[in-house]
């Protein structure tokens, strides 16, 4: 949580709806949210076996358009936007000119436009970031006080969404989206999601996104930030102010994979080929825990008599009934199988590295 | 919800004195504000407990909680549901009965006279208000 506001927390559009499930709000990144309703066990579970529903709107969107958007967007991204055809969004980066994490983000690819979707407590610094580096000719629009986003998460999510839209589900491919309506609403209907579920992600109208929560409900669970946090580690992603900060680049977080530094110049690629070169220091892996006690963000790793690392997240997996972690550690100990050790309140308890995601949902990547 | 008999901290524990062996746990407002709790960590028997300092954690899915002690005294018995070696190890029992099958552990006493000057029911209650 990154939260950097200190004004009263802001409501989304579908505040209501909260409190109607009678959910327990927190303040997370400036904005009320759920953090659970039921129960963080029971949420966890529902969207493993069946459906949830999440409140996705304190997220920030910031349309781009004009000539030179694509070019000044590769600048900006650590991933290859070339790559992606219109319909297709894709996963990546900003960094700054040191090569560290501004914030982790999806860029949508429109016929002729481009929509990056952002973390809530990096909106304002992100916004701000990207004014400041557009060229004339380019034009951005924060258009995130108006954009509803509800993600809806789990085996079940395509039959029960199929219901209320008037697209063919079946043709939105992983990382792809389609324009289309839900309850008759004009939305961005896009199969991406935080959960290692199959699922799809809802762009819609402030004002219109409770209507469509009010009839989702009925079918899909309301799932709160507590299991959204635990489903996400179990899928083994990373979060901003967790795995990702302005302290580490995205080589150190085992993001290489959306590091290309071979498309051409952008904002850090210097940076990041140099330390390349050097050797990367940090990676991050999957620790799962022997024994019952449970890793948190912060505690120290050791192996050999020696700290090798520190928690990032940690959690107890629902899914798995055991404690998990993702944890920033030496390269060397990448190993699915390395024996770490975790302090936890002054003792050593045992862990090992384990292959990512710890589960394996049913989201069908491709 | 907040049994009469029972003494009560503004942290959230109850004691339920038997002669001079007091049984504790935590509250149904805590184990409610925790949520589904997943983890117990519990001192061993003979442990010297002190009135007001740490004697063990309560962890749910997202949160790691102290538990502190009402009393002074020496435990003698831990709830072995909630000791993390016991096959029938179940940290949901405070969730589903804190005031009885979820209970903690069991002390003597130093001086029984002092549960008396610990929240009654009513004064937990009123502790609890407005949450």
């Amino acid at each position: 949580m990154s939260s950097t506001q200190v004004t009263t927390p802001q409501r989304t559009g579908l505040y209501d709806c909260h409190l109607e499930s009678k959910a327990k709000m927190v303040d997370f990144a400036g904005w009320e949210m759920p953090i659970e309703y039921t129960g963080i066990k029971k949420e966890h579970e529902a969207v493993r076996s069946h459906a949830g529903l999440f409140d996705l709107s304190h997220m920030g969107e910031c349309w781009v358009w004009g000539e030179g958007a694509l070019n000044w967007l590769q600048s900006l991204f650590t991933n290859d936007l070339s790559k992606i055809e219109v319909g297709k969004a894709q996963y990546g980066c900003m960094c700054n000119e040191q090569g560290r994490v501004l914030d982790d983000m999806i860029i949508y690819r429109f016929e002729d436009k481009w929509l990056v979707v952002m973390n809530a407590g990096n909106r304002e610094k992100i916004v701000d970031w990207m004014s400041r580096h557009k060229p004339a000719g380019v034009e951005m629009d924060d258009a995130s006080l108006r954009t509803s986003l509800i993600a809806i998460q789990g085996p079940k999510a395509q039959e029960i969404l199929q219901k209320h839209v008037d697209i063919e589900l079946e043709k939105v491919p992983y990382y792809g989206f389609l324009p289309g309506q839900v309850g008759g609403i004009e939305a961005i209907i896009s199969r991406t999601g935080y959960t290692g579920e199959d699922g799809f992600e809802l762009y819609l109208p402030w004002n219109e996104a409770a209507d469509i929560w009010r009839a989702l409900v009925k079918e899909a669970e309301p799932i709160g930030l507590g299991a959204r946090d635990t489903l996400r580690l179990e899928s083994g992603y990373a979060l901003y102010g967790h795995e990702l900060s302005e302290n580490i680049t995205p080589l150190d977080a085992s993001l290489g994979w959306v590091t290309k530094l071979d498309k051409g110049d952008f904002i850090g690629r210097e940076a990041l080929q140099a330390y390349k070169e050097k050797g990367v220091e940090r990676c991050l892996v999957g620790l799962e825990m022997e024994g019952r006690a449970i890793p948190r963000e912060g505690y120290p790793l050791h192996a050999g008599g020696r700290q090798v690392g520190v928690v990032t997240s940690g959690t107890f997996s629902p899914s798995l009934k055991r404690g998990i972690a993702l944890a920033s550690v030496e390269t060397g100990l990448r190993a699915v199988g390395t024996e770490i050790e975790v302090e936890i309140r002054g003792r050593n308890e045992r862990a090992k590295v384990t292959r990512l995601p710890f589960v394996k949902g049913s989201v069908k990547r491709g | 919800m907040i049994p009469e008999e029972l003494r009560y901290t503004e942290e959230h524990e109850w004691v339920r004195l038997n002669g001079d062996v007091a049984e504790i746990g935590i509250t149904h407002f805590a184990q409610d504000q925790l949520g589904d709790i997943v983890f117990v960590e519990l001192p061993a028997v003979g442990f010297k407990l002190q009135n007001g300092k740490r004697f063990g954690v309560v962890e749910s899915v997202k949160t790691v909680s102290e538990l502190y002690s009402p009393v002074d005294g020496e435990v003698v018995e831990i709830n072995s549901v909630l000791s993390q070696d016991s096959e029938q190890f179940d940290p949901e029992a405070v969730n589903r009965e804190p005031y009885g099958a979820g209970w903690m552990i069991k002390a003597k006493v130093a001086d029984p006279g002092a549960v008396a000057k610990l929240l009654d029911a009513k004064g937990y209650a009123s502790h609890t208000e407005g949450h």
